[in-house]
């Protein structure tokens, strides 16, 4: 049996034709950009669009006026693309090439305590702002994990005449701007306690938290198979048990995706952070009393300080912390992978 | 017997539900209604802290544009957040005009042009550009970004200075709301993308294959099926990204020379959005101005507000068409 031929697929040679024209283009607007007062990367892909557009379109002239457009409008999406995507490559790029220089081993073991920014990048590190971190992004889990899973559980169990309601306050919460949620913190929680702490930090991360671990657990919830409820009641199972036992248990994984979602989400949050934990130059263990460090308003604050060494510092930062929310996003994609092939 | 006999009523239910049951009802619906309180004590706090803002200003803390004083006796104290609200709005209506463009096509891309096994890298690239934290955007903003964009600002106005919105008062380039809206722009068109790339994943097959059937072209498809299908997703793709702009602070606050002025020419430095207004007078505020910025935080939260509920409705809108 042969297989089945595709006939509107592209041939080799014009697969080759497509791949010359583009080095064609883009080789000839960088002779332009050369011979002309422009200059720089981003002065070729401003000539070079219209003119691979150009060339796609006059090949395809003679193809009738649906075959020009679809040329035109090939080149112009693709290149759209390639604009779009430039510009998130170079973020990471950038953070990895210059987050290089002030890491060495005691960046990790080392707090800013009796280091000046400005001082050597040996000295120094970001002890006190991982810790800060891993501290108010656990309490912040432990508030709006279960809160958020509630809400996904209300939504797909049990059902009630507020569902819609719930629905739509998780969306606006969604939307709260993350400096609003820390002047709220600030209003209630340290304006009482007369201090900022962790726990204030905590609370203004939970609150931008719980919706995203909403609205992803009721997505996995919904998964569940309307079978396996129904051959729980038959065995004379009440509700709440069904929930316990049979429910949360088949979509583990999801619910714990979810969560490591909402603290990636949460994780990189500066605005916040900057009016109820503030920062600290020390180790803070304590949640509950005085400032404490976190890695985003460390990059912040050392950003601030305008200094060559501090700015290196704050670049090392932002690669720690951009790893690890890549590194929670992985693991995210890992686990409801796992649970899946289950 | 006969079937005539026998008795058609509906025999009454009787049942209650135990007790756990009951108990875990109350839960639950307690646990989905704590993000309602959440809500509403943001609110209540904002308007109770900043309650007095509102009195002693009255409507000129929306229109008023002076941001002066810290309200100790005898000295005039008057605060408007005019330029800051303005400011918001040209940033984000900036963001949106860059990102949304190159963000539909995108993922246009995506979704009809990728090869299957690129694709779900791309998706991959995506979900993680969307997860880049904010002052990670602000600070290759301000050393990779900026130099280069003001450079593009000084050459579009020195080609197109006749046309209004590039027009600039004097020579000065940096920090310019144009600067922050690019900024703003590489940070909501991963979720722009996102949503519409989602949106059009759901365009019905056969609707394509007729498409073809019809001897049309890929971008046929796309211009008679895939779009008019699309467009109500991704008019709120666009505003959940213009809700995301809008409330954008550390970002902003370092890319952007903050002024408080209300600057309309993108091209010229100095802007700001509400946020960032916040965040940098928030640390050297008097109690008084502190309630005054209480109360610039409620109408950002509001304003937000309003935009985020017209998102969800127009993405529920096209939803329910689907369905």
């Amino acid at each position: 049996m042969t297989t089945p031929q595709k006939p509107w697929r592209k041939s080799g040679t014009s697969r080759a034709l497509d791949f010359l024209f583009t080095i064609l283009g883009v080789g000839v607007s960088g002779l332009i950009v050369l011979s002309t007062p422009m200059a720089g990367p981003e002065a070729v892909g401003l000539i070079s669009i219209p003119l691979v557009s150009l060339l796609n379109l006059l090949r395809s002239f003679r193809q009738g006026s649906s075959a020009r457009a679809n040329a035109v409008a090939t080149s112009v999406i693709s290149s759209a693309f390639l604009v779009l995507i430039t510009p998130w490559l170079s973020v990471i790029g950038t953070v990895v090439s210059r987050g290089r220089h002030a890491i060495y081993t005691g960046f990790f073991t080392r707090d800013m305590r009796v280091t000046a920014p400005k001082a050597a990048l040996e000295l120094g590190g970001i002890k006190h702002a991982i810790i800060g971190t891993l501290i108010m992004v656990l309490i912040a889990s432990l508030i709006s994990v279960p809160l958020g899973i509630l809400s996904g559980v209300y939504v797909t169990e049990i059902r009630g005449r507020l569902t819609g309601l719930v629905r739509f306050i998780t969306q606006a919460m969604s939307g709260v701007p993350s400096i609003v949620a820390g002047l709220f913190v600030y209003a209630t929680i340290v304006i009482f306690f007369k201090s900022y702490s962790g726990i204030a930090g905590a609370v203004a991360l939970a609150i931008l938290m719980i919706p995203t671990v909403a609205r992803t657990s009721e997505e996995v919830l919904k998964l569940v198979s309307e079978d396996l409820r129904f051959a729980g009641y038959a065995l004379g199972s009440t509700q709440s048990r069904n929930v316990f036992k049979i429910v949360l248990p088949t979509v583990r994984s999801g619910l714990v995706t979810s969560a490591v979602l909402g603290i990636a989400r949460v994780a990189g949050e500066t605005a916040p952070l900057l009016m109820t934990a503030q920062y600290f130059v020390a180790t803070n263990k304590n949640p509950l009393q005085g400032p404490i460090a976190s890695l985003p308003v460390y990059i912040f604050s050392m950003f601030q300080t305008g200094n060559h060494n501090a700015v290196d510092r704050a670049w090392s930062a932002a690669l720690v912390l951009l790893g690890l929310v890549f590194v929670l996003f992985a693991s995210a994609r890992l686990i409801s992978s796992l649970g899946r092939r289950k | 017997m006969t079937v005539s006999e026998t008795n058609t009523d509906r025999r009454e239910l009787k049942f209650r539900k135990p007790g756990i049951d009951r108990f875990f009802h109350f839960v639950v619906t307690a646990g989905a209604l704590a993000s309602l309180l959440v809500l509403g004590l943001i609110a209540a706090f904002l308007v109770f802290r900043g309650f007095q803002i509102f009195k002693d200003m009255g409507f000129s803390f929306i229109t008023g544009s002076t941001w002066e004083g810290s309200g100790n006796p005898g000295e005039p104290t008057t605060y408007g957040i005019a330029p800051m609200l303005v400011g918001s709005i040209v940033l984000s209506l900036v963001a949106v005009a860059i990102a949304v463009p190159l963000s539909v096509a995108a993922a246009l891309f995506i979704e009809f042009y990728a090869d299957q096994r690129i694709k779900k890298f791309l998706i991959s690239i995506l979900d993680l550009a969307a997860a880049i934290p904010s002052v990670i955007f602000g600070l290759w903003g301000f050393f990779l970004l900026a130099p280069r964009a003001s450079h593009w600002a000084m050459s579009l106005n020195h080609y197109f200075g006749w046309f209004p919105l590039f027009h600039v008062p004097g020579p000065f380039f940096d920090g310019s709301p144009f600067i922050g809206g690019m900024v703003l722009a590489v940070m909501i068109s991963p979720i722009v993308t996102s949503v519409s790339r989602e949106v059009f994943s759901q365009t019905p097959p056969d609707q394509i294959s007729a498409a073809h059937a019809l001897g049309g072209r890929k971008w046929s498809a796309i211009r008679y099926v895939a779009l008019p299908f699309g467009r109500s997703g991704v008019v709120g793709g666009a505003m959940l990204g213009l809700g995301r702009a809008l409330g954008e602070t550390v970002a902003i606050y370092l890319v952007v020379n903050i002024v408080f002025k209300t600057n309309i020419n993108i091209l010229f430095s100095g802007g700001g959005n509400i946020a960032s207004m916040i965040a940098l007078k928030f640390g050297e505020a008097s109690p008084y101005e502190v309630k005054g910025l209480m109360a610039a935080g409620f109408v950002l939260f509001i304003f937000t507000l309003l935009v985020n509920m017209a998102a969800t409705y127009i993405v529920n809108l096209s939803k329910r068409n689907k369905a």
